[in-house]
């Protein structure tokens, strides 16, 4: 038996029904850490594993969480796997989890993670939890990622850090937007992100 | 079972962050030798850039482990009171710097070939910031090279002290040590100053006023060291007058760092 739909748990949060273009979470985050498309995809994928593995973990508690506590259990667990990414990222990959510095703790106060958890994993089996969560992870990833690309094209001339406008460009006068580096750009970029989504997707656009 | 009342809530409360903290313990402990080692090889690659000596991610601690020619502490007098183990690779980590820096009483000197490093810690504005500093041991005043590391200050803005030299670090080389002031529209002919990042002026001044603080600490050791190095070289002191000499070689060195604006 089929318990669940792949298509509307797991591709719907990437596509249609992104976390940050359409329910315009976790947003303060993908203002911070997209000025480097490294910086952004780990971070994105730490929030993937983050939701993942916290939703599967809520999930399969559901039916053991006193419900007046619930709120905090949901944090306690999310807590738990936002420390122990930080912790291997620490251990492993020292160098981007210094240059993502205080963003990784802060996924905790990320409003997709506990979002996903209250609203699908709580009613919701393990499995489908799961794949909920990590379809809304990589949703995030995905704007996180194709904002950070620009705001690194534009705004320091590099992918993923390597120099990709020549230096005859330079030499002719063309120079790096220093406001792209700043996250109000982030803003206006997500902002046309959006835009574009719900001129295509015609059923989001309010009458 | 009855999910809601008190009892349950209580027992399944302490069961569930007993189990957190035991998992969370555990996989500290196992990585903290890992995340130490990481913690020091990037101390150490600091050290390293400020001495100018070339290395790679991989050789870190043997590269360390070859140009460095000892490790010694100084005390606020200028007097050595101790060493660090050199084969060992021990180095004062940033939670060293900080402790010495309020106790006021131990401050590494990491002396290579050519130059000495010498370290300083201080408040940016998130966090801790720290720099190394090669210091040229001919006459223990001109910079050779900086180096600065930052634990949470602003990606892309006052994170640039790391993250780009040549708009920030480099600029610390030819300079003088002494009261050091990190500033706006500094001119490139200041001995003991520097162009602030534009849009990280706290970052930028707080690694100003590291810098003034850990030189002031490393003050008499230099001046102890002076003496020693016109002995040593009789045919060098004709200037005995230090400042006439510091701030010739800083005005060469500004004309450079001009020039090289210029060519920006």
């Amino acid at each position: 038996m089929k318990d669940f739909d792949f298509k509307e748990t797991f591709l719907n949060p990437i596509f249609k029904g992104n976390p940050i273009t359409v329910l315009v979470l976790g947003i303060c985050s993908s203002l911070a850490v997209t000025v480097q498309l490294k910086g952004a995809c780990v971070m994105g994928l730490s929030v993937a594993i983050v939701t993942a593995f916290s939703s599967l973990i809520c999930s399969s508690l559901r039916n053991t969480i006193p419900n007046r506590i619930r709120i905090i259990v949901q944090l306690v667990v999310v807590a738990l796997m936002v420390i122990l990414v930080d912790q291997f990222l620490k251990a492993y990959a020292y160098e981007v989890s210094k240059t993502l510095s205080v963003y990784i703790g802060l996924i905790i106060t990320n409003c997709i993670v506990m979002g996903r958890i209250e609203a699908y994993a709580l009613g919701n089996k393990p499995f489908a939890s799961f794949m909920d969560g990590l379809g809304n992870g990589i949703g995030y990833a995905l704007i996180l990622i194709i904002v950070a690309f620009f705001r690194e094209l534009l705004g320091s001339g590099t992918i993923f850090g390597y120099q990709v406008i020549p230096d005859s460009f330079y030499e002719a006068g063309y120079m790096n937007n220093g406001l792209m580096i700043l996250p109000p750009m982030a803003l206006i970029l997500l902002g046309c992100i959006i835009w574009i989504q719900r001129s295509i997707q015609k059923d989001l656009q309010e009458k | 079972m009855n999910t809601n009342s008190n009892t349950y809530t209580v027992i399944y409360s302490i069961g569930l962050v007993v189990v957190v903290a035991a998992v969370l313990a555990f996989v500290a402990k196992f990585l903290q030798p890992m995340q130490d080692e990481n913690v020091k090889k990037d101390t150490i690659s600091q050290i390293l850039t400020a001495a100018d000596v070339e290395f790679t991610d991989d050789n870190v601690l043997e590269a360390y482990g070859d140009a460095i020619k000892e490790a010694i502490l100084v005390d606020i007098n200028g007097a050595v009171v101790d060493s660090l183990d050199i084969k060992t690779r021990e180095v004062y980590g940033t939670a060293d710097l900080k402790k010495h820096m309020i106790e006021e009483d131990m401050f590494p000197v990491y002396v290579f070939e050519n130059v000495i490093v010498i370290p300083c810690y201080g408040a940016g504005l998130w966090g801790p910031i720290w720099g190394y500093v090669g210091v040229d041991k001919t006459d223990y005043t001109t910079i050779t090279k900086a180096c600065f590391g930052h634990k949470g200050e602003t990606p892309g803005l006052g994170a640039k002290i790391t993250d780009e030299p040549a708009v920030f670090a480099d600029k610390f080389t030819g300079k003088t040590v002494g009261p050091f002031t990190v500033a706006k529209n500094v001119a490139a002919t200041e001995a003991s100053a520097v162009n602030a990042i534009s849009g990280a002026t706290i970052t930028s001044q707080s690694v100003g006023k590291a810098l003034n603080k850990w030189f002031g600490f490393y003050e008499n050791y230099f001046a102890k060291m002076r003496p020693a190095v016109e002995q040593e070289n009789p045919e060098q002191p004709e200037q005995p007058a230090e400042p006439a000499q510091a701030s010739e070689q800083a005005q060469a060195s500004a004309e450079q760092a001009a020039a090289e604006e210029i060519t920006e």
